[in-house]
């Protein structure tokens, strides 16, 4: 078999963000240049890099081999370095150390819209686009129509695409990208956009690619989506290759791996990162009905999730809430702490201090399995100040749930309680039963 | 298998010293170039009431003031040609030239979300913006034309001259362009200084004067190294007759060749880090 990716010991490292402005000003180099003339053709070389900047490792001694028409997925937390990887991989950055070697032209699907321009046409737009991403005016050409049907935009196909909802730019978007037909294709969690009939439309279209034989690296945040779409994953923690194994293997890995928080996940303000401000998150937890905090629940009983935060100046319009989503990334649900229109109008701001949101679920309503939660605190339309979609994982227990003196498995997210009546039309003896309890 | 053949090799390795220029694969992109500086045209009079109509306001507007000021009240000598026709044919070159430079110097930065998200030769992005310099100067050419028969200035073969001379003025605003657009990746103060080049740039250049306004000497030779001393002489003399250029122009094209060959190699070295540091 072809080796068609093949990379050792790849590092990457960058200097923190906030470093770069204060150092890199022509004055500091001009500065710097009559100090000691002579080093200035060689820094001017290098970019002026500073010893003293802070650097990190995004990605470390990363050595993996993907062979040719195989699909591998790369699961990792945000900031765990996938991003960086393809980024890597497709040639948008280079490593700071290792080597890698490449067979074959690779397209990126990094960011769906890249270079899209809003006061250009739908219709220029895709040549545009596609010659971005790579491709031949003529195979543009030939794939035209195909591009446009599967974006669904025929009718606004002459518009400048700043009209477009951002519904029918995202399709547009992604209908070109999904149109490339390179040997090696890098796709970064495109999947995430569009409505629910797109998005599976967007699926078939990844698992046809798959199938015509390319080589394929898949980023998703959508665990059903890996595991649907690839054999092999790889999982990337904290910069490093933690394992490379089956999907259902790596996808465990995965979930279990730092994501069991003992039903309490509590950030360091080190860890919270600077667009956060003023939120700053303390702390997530699950709590049982008697205010225990636990890693296990009971269906029966009802849940709190609560979220502990500090304010570092005051905000209008903050909403705090949670996402729950199954172990497989499938949502649940979305609830923000001023969903009600009374807690809406009564914290239209909160001024700066420390607070706890909580969030009940109530009783009977999510059923035995695993479950995550992720974290967002936003300002609708104006700002997501943070966001983590994996905060928390805690269990369910169906115990006293109704059914469970049947001893099987139930489908489905939820499991609520049901009243029943069966009313007993023309049987021999026409007793009315009434539900218990 | 002969497919198996045909598939490039990509190494990923860590940038390293200074690099071959490759130019194989800027040829390779040739249609990403055609289409970046398609996309720099179209753009840039949308949603404009006058829209491209500007590319021709804009020469001759000036063209007007500096006929006003240097022609009427300055009394500029014009090498005994009309002042507006003379100027014009010094502003046609120069504003070739300064848009090139202009907009190829910040275009790095302009298409920085390109640069983080996709591989392409990052030197796509400066060429197409100086190609889309272009449209404008043939624009603004058909109104040299027009204010030709209108002085009744008629075309010599010497106007095959200015293909070379045009061609001068764009490869000078790349040499400088691509150094510059690299350097504002770091530094944005290239930025703010591009405008006031560009206008000192001017005032050194037989734009609104005559250049046998210099004085005969050492100064000559140093005016002789702008190359665009050179090319507005050059389309002047093309164009309406007169002094041909001076001999200097031979050396400021040397000067211009050593700008751009060392551009190319800073521009080929630093593209490796565009999208750390944009």
């Amino acid at each position: 078999m072809t080796i068609a990716v093949r990379v050792e010991n790849l590092g990457k490292k960058y200097r923190l963000g906030t470093q770069l402005r204060t150092y890199n000003t022509l004055r500091d180099a001009i500065a710097r240049t009559v100090s000691n003339p002579g080093g200035w053709f060689r820094r001017l070389g290098k970019g002026l890099r500073d010893p003293s900047a802070n650097t990190i490792w995004a990605l470390r001694n990363i050595s993996f081999e993907v062979e040719q028409g195989q699909v591998l997925g790369v699961i990792g937390k945000n900031g765990a370095g996938k991003s960086t990887l393809l980024k890597i991989l497709s040639r948008v950055t280079e490593p700071t150390e290792g080597s890698g070697e490449i067979r074959g032209r690779v397209g990126s699907l990094l960011e769906v819209g890249t270079g899209f321009h809003p006061e250009l046409t739908g219709r220029e737009n895709i040549y545009l686009n596609g010659a971005i991403l790579g491709m031949k005016r003529a195979e543009i050409a030939r794939k035209f129509d195909e591009i446009v049907e599967f974006a669904e935009i025929s009718r606004f196909i002459d518009t400048p695409v700043k009209r477009y909802s951002s519904g029918m730019y995202l399709r547009l978007a992604f209908a070109v990208a999904a149109h490339l037909e390179p040997e090696i294709l890098v796709v970064d969690e495109v999947l995430a956009v569009g409505d629910a009939e797109f998005q599976r439309k967007c699926l078939g279209k990844m698992s046809d690619v798959a199938q015509q034989g390319r080589t394929v690296l898949f980023v998703s945040h959508n665990m059903s989506a890996i595991l649907r779409l690839t054999q092999e994953a790889i999982v990337i923690d904290k910069g490093q290759l933690a394992l490379r194994a089956p999907t259902a293997k790596a996808v465990d890995y995965y979930l279990s791996q730092g994501l069991s928080q003992q039903g309490e996940r509590t950030w360091d303000p080190s860890e919270v990162p600077a667009s956060a401000w003023p939120f700053c998150p303390v702390a997530i937890r699950a709590r049982s009905s008697n205010g225990k905090v636990t890693d296990i629940l009971r269906s029966v009983e009802p849940i709190t999730l609560e979220v502990e935060y500090r304010l570092l100046a005051p905000l209008t319009g903050l909403r705090v809430g949670i996402y729950l989503s199954t172990t497989r990334g499938e949502p649940i649900f979305t609830s923000f702490d001023t969903d009600d229109p009374s807690m809406y109008e009564r914290y239209t701001s909160r001024p700066a201090g420390h607070y706890i949101s909580r969030g009940v679920i109530p009783p009977d309503y999510l059923n035995e399995g695993r479950y995550v939660v992720g974290l967002n605190a936003s300002s609708f339309n104006i700002k997501r100040y943070f966001q983590d979609e994996q905060s928390l994982t805690f269990s369910v227990d169906a115990a006293g749930a109704p059914g469970m003196q049947w001893p099987e498995a139930r489908l489905g997210v939820v499991r609520p309680h049901l009243a029943w009546y069966i009313d007993a039309v023309g049987a021999s003896q026409p007793d009315r039963l009434a539900p218990v309890g | 298998m002969t497919a198996e053949t045909e598939v490039p090799v990509v190494y990923l390795r860590p940038p390293k010293g200074w690099s071959a220029l490759n130019l194989r694969d800027l040829w390779f992109y040739r249609e990403l170039i055609y289409f970046m500086t398609w996309r720099d045209i179209k753009v840039r009079y949308k949603q404009a009431v006058l829209g491209i109509s500007w590319a021709i306001l804009q020469p001759l507007l000036t063209m007007v003031i500096f006929s006003i000021i240097f022609g009427n009240l300055a009394k500029l000598p014009s090498e005994g040609l009309a002042y507006p026709l003379f100027s014009f044919a010094g502003l046609l070159p120069w504003d070739l030239f300064a848009m090139a430079l202009q907009r190829s110097s910040t275009s790095l930065v302009s298409n920085a979300n390109l640069l983080t998200k996709v591989y392409f030769p990052r030197l796509v992005i400066p060429f197409s913006s100086i190609l889309a310099a272009l449209v404008d100067f043939a624009l603004a050419f058909l109104v040299m034309l027009g204010l030709m028969v209108y002085y009744k200035v008629w075309l010599t073969w010497n106007i095959l001259w200015l293909v070379p001379l045009a061609l001068l003025a764009m490869v000078t605003a790349m040499s400088v362009g691509i150094w510059l657009s690299a350097l504002n990746v770091q530094y944005r103060d290239v930025q703010q200084m591009v405008p006031f080049l560009i206008n000192a740039w001017m005032y050194a250049s037989p734009v609104a004067y005559s250049a046998g306004l210099i004085p005969q000497g050492k100064w000559q030779i140093i005016y002789g190294l702008n190359p665009m001393a050179g090319v507005i002489q050059g389309f002047r003399w093309a164009l309406l007759g007169g002094n041909p250029p001076d001999k200097l122009l031979i050396i400021s094209i040397v000067v211009v060749i050593v700008l751009l060959v060392s551009g190319l190699f800073y521009f080929r070295r630093m593209e490796r880090t565009f999208a750390d540091t944009v």
